[in-house]
């Protein structure tokens, strides 16, 4: 099971590569949707590489939560409790 | 401390909409105004053709069903002004419930206002806290409203990949839980088909309830129009048909049809069902005629698919991006939202009205140019549509 630092990690790299701005710092407190420009579709395919990367199934239910990286990565590592 | 408003969080959403206006208006200004027929409409003082209605059978101006809906008016009045549960409850909802089990082979049906309540209500009621609905991402608005409307789990697989499906039935094989697998016959923005077979399949080996909407299928799919279902030859494997009237039957209502017995039971457990009032006579009596008109006109599908493999055939030569399969609904990709309305607004020009669709109510975060065709359609319409994309297409290119 993985810890919260390796579930923030990959989640920072998958950003990265979804992400176009090259100098932009992702860290633990950026918005999905206001710092990032995610809308729902960019969001839907995140998750779909979470779940491939750990091996589960993500509830589209946990959205309304995430706000953040950081709030994502909570909710990753919770999942992969289970 | 500044104070929000409750319009602040639509700021993004009124910036869009702006920009639309002022580069594309005629986006937000197509009203029908005269309707000719089902195919012909006059949108802002022109005629057009209409190439995206839904209308796979043309049944809107099915002479019968008119003089049935007219009829059912002047017999038992404009509405019902009550639930299904209250006084609304007429003879004539009833006797569609009994067609529509017998159209399909099932035990119990169940109609509702809408299709958009038909799915509200089966997915809120039907699966709970504790049990999981497994749905294709693509799935329609109304499936992930009545999901998020009941208590259930509710997990995405990718459309149409049965390998991603059977990846989560398997994690969730280690929990002891109902799971509700929910596709479509036809999506109705791609117009691609569920690999029903293999999710049939998946479905029995890992004993999960599969629930099938054949909104855009019904009418359009299978010998005698009961949807992809039938013509995958796994009706008795579904447990759940949806559909809805608004599409090949030409009217508006919804309805799901079983043979779990225990369908009855939304009737007193749905919230969808209960709480709102039940669908005008007008409406049952058209949709009751134009049933058993897809019953004794396959004709009419007959003549769809020709249409669809004309037109399908001729935007293909045209190397525009269609849809994979030919389908009633013909989807055009675009990645440019200034290429997409400026196709749109050519066969507007051309006299063609077809469906422009905008992110993210499509799959991919594309624009679509999305047809939908018709029984109705006379060939020199379809001509008259393939000519107009030929001529866009090639101003384009020079």
């Amino acid at each position: 099971m993985p810890t919260y630092d390796e579930v923030f990690s990959k989640i920072i790299d998958l950003l990265k590569s979804m992400v176009v701005k090259d100098d932009f710092q992702i860290t633990a407190d950026v918005d999905l949707v206001n710092d990032l420009g995610f809308d729902s579709l960019k969001v839907m395919a995140l998750l779909e590489l979470l779940e491939d990367n750990f091996d589960i199934s993500i509830p589209i239910s946990i959205l309304p939560g995430i706000t953040t990286v950081k709030d994502l990565a909570v909710e990753i590592q919770k999942l992969t409790e289970n | 401390m500044r104070i929000v408003s409750i319009f602040d969080k639509f700021q993004k959403l009124a910036e869009t909409s702006k920009a639309m206006k002022e580069n594309h208006s005629d986006f937000f200004n197509i009203v029908m105004g005269d309707i000719i027929s089902a195919t012909e409409a006059v949108i802002n003082g022109q005629q057009m053709i209409l190439a995206g209605t839904n209308n796979y059978l043309g049944l809107t101006f099915n002479k019968q069903c008119i003089e049935a809906s007219c009829l059912a008016v002047e017999q038992e009045g404009t509405g019902t002004t009550g639930s299904r549960m209250a006084n609304g409850t007429f003879a004539g909802h009833i006797a569609l419930e009994q067609e529509l089990s017998d159209f399909f082979g099932k035990k119990e049906t169940l109609i509702f206002s809408t299709g958009y309540v038909a799915n509200l209500a089966i997915l809120s009621t039907i699966v709970g806290p504790g049990e999981v609905i497994l749905l294709d991402a693509d799935c329609h608005a109304s499936i992930y409203d009545g999901c998020k409307l009941g208590g259930a789990e509710v997990i995405r697989f990718r459309h149409n990949d049965v390998i991603d499906l059977e990846k989560r039935l398997r994690r969730l094989s280690k929990r002891s839980t109902n799971v509700l697998v929910v596709v479509e016959g036809i999506y109705s923005m791609m117009g691609d088909r569920a690999p029903l077979s293999e999710i049939v399949s998946l479905k029995n080996k890992y004993g999960a309830y599969l629930m099938v909407d054949e909104a855009h299928s019904m009418g359009v799919l299978g010998q005698n129009g009961r949807g992809l279902a039938e013509e995958t030859n796994v009706e008795d494997s579904v447990d759940f048909i949806i559909g809805t009237f608004s599409k090949s039957l030409g009217a508006i209502g919804g309805f799901c049809t079983s043979n779990h017995l225990e369908l009855d039971l939304i009737r007193y457990s749905g919230r969808p069902y209960v709480f709102t009032a039940s669908s005008a006579p007008s409406a049952i009596a058209s949709t009751r005629t134009a049933l058993q008109t897809i019953r004794s006109q396959p004709e009419l599908r007959q003549q769809l698919w020709n249409n669809v493999h004309t037109l399908y055939q001729r935007l293909k030569e045209l190397g525009l991006a269609v849809s994979p399969d030919p389908s009633p609904v013909i989807a055009i990709r675009y990645t440019d939202i200034n290429e997409a309305a400026a196709v749109w607004n050519g066969l507007l020009e051309r006299s063609i009205y077809v469906n422009l669709v905008l992110p993210p109510a499509t799959p991919d975060g594309g624009i679509l140019l999305r047809c939908s065709l018709s029984a109705a359609h006379s060939i020199e319409q379809i001509e008259k549509i393939g000519d107009a994309f030929t001529a866009i297409t090639s101003r384009q290119s020079c």
